[in-house]
């Protein structure tokens, strides 16, 4: 069992770090396929099996599908993203190690007398023991005590659809689209001009409103 | 599901994903889309974080958070891509260094 | 009915100055000329209604108005105290101004600033009836200052001209220098006494002239300091020596204001003050005899410059001096009432020759009496409202001056001592007195003129408005002083006046009598005076030679000199300093510095905003680290 675990850590901890320090970024975006892939092995191994495949499923199916059209519509010169790599490496790894050793330290501060508690059970633990599966015991809760994050995450969707269309919607001119209230709100004086042109002259220099 | 992979196994694990996130975030200055991806990175970190805990303290609640934070990580890449699809058609460069407007 | 009058009488000035003041854009010449004439001559019909209740049937008037200041114990109120003393102000005051507002109506008639002349004028009747009614020292303080500003209103009213403006600042610079000292005097009494109103600070006077006030190690009796610092606020208002300075150049005001506050009513409210505080100043023999030194000394300094002045109005301004002089004289001597007595006549003749002299310069356009002559067939009317003006003044038999200045001189003369000093000093001004009257009425109205021809040919008398008020001012110096001596008994020391003046030796002031010759002394030396001066001006060379003297003398002893290089120079220089370092040092470490500060904390706050995104980032992840490592030290710490 602690195989598999080290094998996904170690694996995801490598295309991690391969995601960030890729010059194309197309590479970076399939390391990070494999690192999602890996993250649900490991929720998988927790017994998350919803989890890890709702993980799949989203993160690979649309945000990684996502990247990789943005990417490829930006047409992004990747030559110049090749010498970016000195300059602020300095401030970022110290950053990240300092971050690193804090959250270490907080975490073998807090869990060193950590004692699996069973005597208390949360009032979801019935739920999961009477459940057979994971998908069965977060259904349970999801519409009934968790209906409010539900919903709202549900209204957090619907905006970010609307937003990503408005922020890129273009007009452009000269497409022919139907305009329904346009069409309705014709009648006989802004659609018929009755034109008496002279003998020989033809309807040509006619000024239309 | 208790075995020698104690829950701290997987705080570290979480956090040094973290960690390269991070590292990731001030490393790169040119490139809009791998600051994105260095962002997801940091969200499946979390999300390790909160199943790790979901499991080990047999609260389910966890995990559904988890899956509120894989909806809202997706909301966000869409509107930071659609942002920087805007930005690039009017600006024509992704370069980070270019976006100081705000200055001053 | 007669508090009635009273109230009514100070505050109908103040209603039409302020009406005036406020709305002079929207009056008329003739709406202005009518409130104001109508107001000030009520008041003077009150005023004789008044002072036939009070004085004459000896019933005091004590209203109180309005508290004003009530703290710890002191409670100080608005109020009129009408005695025998205020009402024979009432009179001076309301007639006079009432003669000389019906007198500007026709002077000041072409100026354009006229309804603001009228507020003024009525605004300063208002201050000093509030003043001579007081019944407390902050009320009289109050109209003391009104007064100062009424006249710096006045002496400066032709503002665009440069030197007015000059002479109105020095007048009150140099008059608060009284009323600092005036205000130290109010200070010691409230702290001493503990009340400020009269009637209770002179009951405790005798017992307080035997406490001693210890300053800067000089140890003095009470009253002593306070009557001498009182006294400095006198020398600052009444115009008297080394004080004097702003009298002559207050003379740049248009003539009517020269005849009101100069002659008759503003300078002699230093006058009105010692007497009324008599009651105090008979208990510090020291400062009464300083008192006596400085009114002699100035009568002749004053005098012995104006017999070389060229001026028409500043001549009859070191005579106003003189007689000031010859006021504080009287109350150095302890003749409080033969002062007041001088007070009234005084303001009569010389309220007189000052319109007369208005009319005079009204009608030549010139000042100078070195180039104005003949006037006498010209200008007959004012020639002999002139004429008996002088005489008053120098103290002929029958008229007002002679028996105000008979009884001054008097008085002094028996009271010995330091009496018989200033007697004599007194009798040389009187010769000096003559001499310069004559010199004026000479130059200006006998000879040959040395105005050109055109000029000559253009002066005519006065018109009828401005010619009326003088008729009463002619009248008042002709018989005021008989009848003060005869009918009212102004100058005798148990006569009119009662309880509102006090004399300690009034038993004995009665009991001596002068012989015959002392009585007739003034006149005799006036008529001498009358004779030199005809001998002297009767050639009518440009001017007397007296040698060496002439010069101090043309130059009025330098003092104004001697002023500015020892007190305006060093305030100048001191001011410069001060400036700089309020300006460079205070303010640059100060205000200054703040702004300077925040400026650059701002600036380098400001530099933080550099729009790039990933400094945004780090921030946040900075402050990230921070919040952690803080969960972390305090986690060890415990």
């Amino acid at each position: 069992m602690e195989m598999f675990f080290y094998l996904f850590a170690g694996l995801i901890v490598i295309s991690s770090v391969l995601v960030v320090i890729s010059n194309n970024p197309i590479y970076s975006v399939l390391w990070l396929i494999f690192a999602f892939c890996n993250g649900s092995g490991l929720m998988i191994l927790l017994g998350a099996e919803f989890l890890a495949m709702m993980l799949i499923i989203v993160y690979v199916g649309a945000v990684a599908i996502l990247f990789l059209f943005v990417i490829m519509m930006l047409d992004i010169n990747f030559i110049k993203t090749v010498t970016q790599f000195k300059t602020n490496l300095l401030i970022s790894i110290t950053v990240a190690l300092i971050m690193f050793a804090d959250l270490v330290t907080i975490i073998w501060l807090s869990t060193k007398n950590i004692v699996a508690d069973n005597s208390k059970f949360s009032p979801q633990l019935e739920v999961v023991l009477m459940s057979r599966t994971n998908t069965h015991s977060i259904g349970q809760v999801l519409y009934t005590d968790f209906i409010l994050p539900f919903q709202i995450s549900g209204i957090i969707l619907f905006v970010a659809m609307i937003s990503c269309i408005t922020l890129t919607l273009r007009h452009r001119l000269g497409v022919k689209k139907q305009d329904i209230a346009k069409q309705k709100a014709r009648n006989k004086d802004n659609s018929i001009l009755i034109a008496k042109p002279n003998l020989h002259e033809g309807v040509e220099g006619i000024a239309y409103d | 599901m208790i075995s020698s992979i104690g829950l701290e196994h997987y705080l570290i694990l979480s956090s040094l994903i973290f960690s390269v996130g991070m590292f990731g975030l001030f490393m790169h200055r040119k490139n809009i889309i791998t600051i994105l991806m260095s962002i997801e990175l940091m969200l499946l970190a979390v999300n390790i974080n909160f199943v790790a805990f979901s499991s080990y303290s047999n609260d389910i609640s966890g995990q559904v958070f988890s899956i509120i934070i894989l909806t809202i990580a997706a909301a966000e890449t869409a509107i930071g891509l659609a942002i920087l699809l805007a930005h690039f058609r009017n600006s024509g460069s992704i370069l980070i260094s270019d976006i100081n407007q705000m200055k001053g | 009915m007669v508090g009635l009058c009273a109230i009514l009488l100070v505050f109908l000035p103040l209603i039409s100055g302020v009406t005036n003041g406020l709305f002079c854009q929207y009056f008329s010449k003739k709406q202005a000329s009518i409130i104001s004439s109508v107001a000030i001559v009520t008041s003077s019909v009150l005023a004789t209604f008044t002072f036939y209740n009070v004085g004459i049937n000896k019933e005091i008037i004590h209203i109180t108005l309005a508290e004003w200041l009530v703290i710890a114990g002191i409670k100080i109120h608005w109020a009129i105290y009408v005695d025998q003393l205020t009402s024979i102000m009432f009179i001076v005051v309301t007639w006079i101004s009432a003669m000389v507002h019906i007198y500007s109506l026709g002077y000041m008639k072409d100026d354009s600033g006229f309804v603001r002349f009228l507020a003024f004028l009525s605004l300063f009747t208002f201050f000093m009836l509030a003043l001579v009614s007081a019944d407390n020292f902050l009320q009289l303080f109050f109209g003391w200052e009104g007064v100062g500003l009424c006249s710096y209103l006045l002496i400066g009213f032709w503002y665009q001209k440069k030197s007015a403006t000059n002479a109105a600042i020095k007048a009150f610079l140099v008059n608060r220098v009284g009323d600092f000292a005036f205000i130290l005097g109010i200070i010691t009494i409230i702290v001493y006494f503990g009340t400020a109103d009269f009637i209770e600070v002179f009951n405790k006077a005798e017992s307080f002239s035997f406490v001693q006030l210890n300053c800067f190690g000089l140890r003095e009796s009470v009253v002593d300091v306070v009557c001498f610092l009182l006294f400095l606020g006198c020398m600052g208002k009444s115009a008297q020596i080394g004080l004097h300075v702003w009298l002559p150049d207050a003379m740049e005001g248009p003539t009517p204001v020269s005849a009101l506050i100069h002659a008759a009513t503003m300078v002699t409210a230093g006058v009105f003050l010692v007497a009324r505080c008599s009651y105090l100043f008979e208990y510090s023999t020291r400062v009464l005899q300083f008192i006596a030194i400085i009114g002699g000394v100035t009568c002749i300094f004053a005098a012995s410059i104006a017999i070389v002045q060229s001026d028409i109005k500043k001549i009859i301004a070191y005579s106003t001096c003189s007689q000031l002089g010859y006021m504080f004289l009287a109350c150095g001597v302890s003749a409080y009432n033969a002062a007041i007595f001088h007070l009234v006549t005084h303001a009569f003749f010389k309220a007189l020759l000052f319109l007369s002299a208005g009319s005079v310069i009204h009608a030549c356009h010139e000042q100078n009496i070195f180039k104005i002559g003949g006037l006498r067939d010209k200008m007959p009317i004012t020639y002999c409202n002139f004429l008996i003006g002088s005489l008053a003044l120098v103290g002929i038999y029958p008229l007002a001056g002679f028996y105000s200045k008979d009884a001054i001189l008097e008085l002094a003369y028996s009271t010995g001592g330091i009496g018989s000093i200033v007697f004599i000093l007194g009798i040389i001004a009187a010769i000096l007195t003559s001499i310069y009257s004559v010199k004026i009425i000479l130059l200006v109205f006998h000879g040959k003129t040395r105005l050109n021809f055109d000029d000559f040919n253009r002066v005519h008398e006065a018109p009828r408005i401005m010619n009326a008020p003088l008729n009463l001012l002619v009248l008042g110096s002709l018989v005021s002083g008989m009848i003060g001596h005869y009918i009212l008994a102004l100058d005798k020391p148990n006569g009119y006046f009662r309880e509102s003046i006090f004399n300690i030796h009034i038993y004995r002031i009665l009991s001596k009598h002068p012989p015959l010759y002392i009585k007739l002394l003034p006149m005799m030396v006036g008529l001498v005076g009358i004779v030199l001066g005809i001998y002297l001006y009767k050639k009518i060379v440009t001017k007397i030679k007296i040698g060496k003297i002439e010069n101090i003398l043309v130059n009025k002893y330098y003092f104004d000199e001697l002023y500015d290089v020892v007190i305006v120079k060093p305030l100048g220089t001191l001011s410069k300093v001060l400036d700089f370092i309020d300006q460079k040092i205070i303010d640059r470490f100060g205000p200054q510095g703040a702004v300077q500060i925040a400026n650059y904390c701002g600036g380098a706050v400001g530099k933080s905003q550099t729009g790039y995104v990933f400094n945004y980032t780090l921030y946040i992840v900075l402050f990230l680290i921070i919040c952690t490592n803080f969960f972390i030290i305090n986690f060890f710490i415990n």
